[in-house]
């Protein structure tokens, strides 16, 4: 089964990871992808580049970044195959040692139609 | 946390953390079957103190480092029987001190290399020297980190069976002196490609169960797909491992598509394309032109997957470049020439230039001795004879099918089939 893994530092910064943060994010990513279950990963750019979408009552609302209630800010996201919930805990644990701060939101995604039985 | 919640996490680990410790240990002790043994021992030891202690920060190196001292006792405790028993000479004596010292360095060794020791394990293994189903199993086991129960599970046979098969693989491992190691020079090529058909038999046992009720068995879909995922990070200069990685992320990502709402199978051409996985495809494409990038001749899983790709890139049926896929067939059929590539070709030839030449390459394979318990070879001349309007010829073709498939979803739909002829 596969889940979303959304990342949120709680906070933005416009700093660029420093070298030995990507070294060490570089590492946990052959890691997982040695362990055959990452499906797909990246990490998202400042809300600034960014807009929110909205449809009410018929209307669409444009609003360009950046975002001010930064706590729910998503900053960058995996999938991961496994076997189950506590495996992409396991998982993500790793990624948030490696993070330092922050909290991953982990949802399972909807594989289900042919994975019925 | 719970006990159960423990349980639960500590399997998680397990499941993460058992092919690279029972690779490590391997390269240690030289034997897979003692080095699942201290694996083993070092799980049962986390079962018995994680739940109190809690989950180590570091899981990995905590069942490691335990293991690591089981096989320091082990050893130690067999040289000491050894000596009780007045068996060795002084000189052997020496050379078992010797190993304890080896031993003890070669773990102190950084981890630089588990890849490496992946690799030999994958290649242990499959070796030749075990049967089909042993390798299977075997794989499942220490690369998939899957228990003896949910092997008997996938593969619906009782767990003593696959206790049994797994215990008689490792000592035949011991037996024949299997070196752990990845094979060299021209041993290489056979020795791989026995890895590479292992990982497609698990895959096609769940992507297409040849027992059972179910049409497909996803989890061992999943579970070969991660082993064709780790082959590729491990093996990277060979092109027929992003070869097969391809083919399995481009089948794997019809999954959703091939099943109908009762469970029934869907055929490629009638399959709703929006329900196909597009990041599985894209991930089967960029496999696919790795492959293609390291250059050589084209081998099978190349060939195969260079085929998938071509239905994973038409948007519509009727947007197929079947012209090219009988290129690719040619070329697949000139290399590993059989009746089942043949038969899979004609299909093709009969999408490309018509039902009637599709017709006359099949009718060149009914006497073929392999094919006679062959389901497929009656689907597809009944197909092709339902297309030039031949009914009466067609039905007992598709009855004939039903008969021959071991599939209950698949057996009642080649039924319905036969029943909705006209005349």
């Amino acid at each position: 089964m596969r889940y979303m893994c959304l990342y949120k530092p709680g906070k933005e910064t416009d700093a660029p990871p420093t070298a030995e943060e990507m070294a060490a994010m570089g590492q946990l990513i052959e890691e997982m992808a040695r362990t055959g279950v990452l499906v797909a990963t990246d990490g998202l750019q400042s809300s600034k580049k960014g807009a929110r979408v909205k449809i009410s009552n018929g209307k669409f609302t444009v609003t360009d970044g950046p975002f001010t209630e930064t706590k729910e800010l998503i900053a960058g996201f995996a999938i991961v195959n496994v076997n189950s919930k506590e495996e992409a805990i396991e998982l993500t644990k790793r990624f948030l040692s490696v993070v330092g701060e922050g909290e991953s939101e982990i949802r399972a995604m909807h594989d289900v139609p042919a994975y019925a039985s | 946390m719970t006990a159960t919640e423990t349980h639960r996490a500590i399997d998680a680990v397990w499941r993460i953390e058992s092919p690279k410790l029972i690779a490590g240990l391997a390269r240690i002790v030289r034997d897979v079957g003692l080095a699942e043994d201290l694996a083993q021992d070092a799980l049962v030891a986390a079962l018995e103190q994680w739940p109190g202690s809690g989950i180590p920060r570091n899981p990995g190196a905590w069942l490691m480092g335990t293991a690591k001292h089981r096989a320091i006792d082990l050893l130690r405790r067999n040289t000491m029987l050894e000596r009780k028993h007045e068996a060795l000479g002084y000189e052997l004596e020496a050379r078992r001190e010797a190993t304890a010292r080896d031993l003890e360095a070669s773990m102190n060794e950084r981890q630089d290399d588990v890849g490496d020791d992946l690799l030999r394990l994958i290649f242990t293994a499959c070796h030749p020297v075990l049967s089909t189903e042993a390798r299977v199993a075997l794989t499942l086991r220490l690369l998939g980190g899957l228990t003896t129960a949910e092997i008997a599970r996938a593969y619906l046979v009782s767990e003593p069976t696959i206790a049994q098969r797994i215990v008689r693989a490792k000592r035949t491992l011991a037996e024949k002196r299997v070196p752990f190691e990845v094979p060299a020079g021209a041993e290489r090529e056979a020795r791989l490609s026995s890895v590479l058909e292992v990982i497609y038999l698990i895959f096609n046992e769940g992507y297409s169960a040849t027992a059972g009720d179910d049409w497909m068995r996803p989890s061992l879909c999943e579970d070969a797909l991660r082993l064709a995922r780790i082959l590729a990070e491990l093996a990277p200069q060979e092109p027929e491992v992003h070869g097969l990685a391809a083919l399995l992320e481009i089948q794997a990502s019809r999954s959703r598509a091939r099943v109908g709402p009762s469970g029934e199978p869907i055929v490629l051409f009638d399959q709703n394309r929006a329900l196909w996985d597009h990041l599985l495809i894209r991930r089967g494409l960029a496999a696919l032109a790795r492959a293609e990038a390291l250059g050589g001749a084209r081998g099978p899983y190349v060939l195969q997957a260079s085929i998938a790709a071509c239905h994973a890139r038409a948007r519509a049926p009727e947007e197929t470049d079947w012209p090219a896929i009988v290129r690719v067939y040619d070329e697949l059929a000139a290399l590993v020439p059989s009746p089942v590539v043949e038969l899979n070709r004609a299909v093709a030839v009969a999408m490309a230039h018509g039902p009637q030449a599709g017709l006359d390459i099949i009718d060149t394979l009914i006497a073929e001795p392999s094919l006679q318990r062959y389901h497929f070879l009656p689907t597809v001349r009944g197909d092709l004879l339902t297309r030039l309007g031949r009914y009466e010829e067609a039905r007992p073709e598709l009855e004939r099918a039903a008969s021959l498939t071991q599939n209950a979803r698949e057996r009642e739909l080649l039924l319905e089939r036969a029943r909705k002829l006209p005349g």
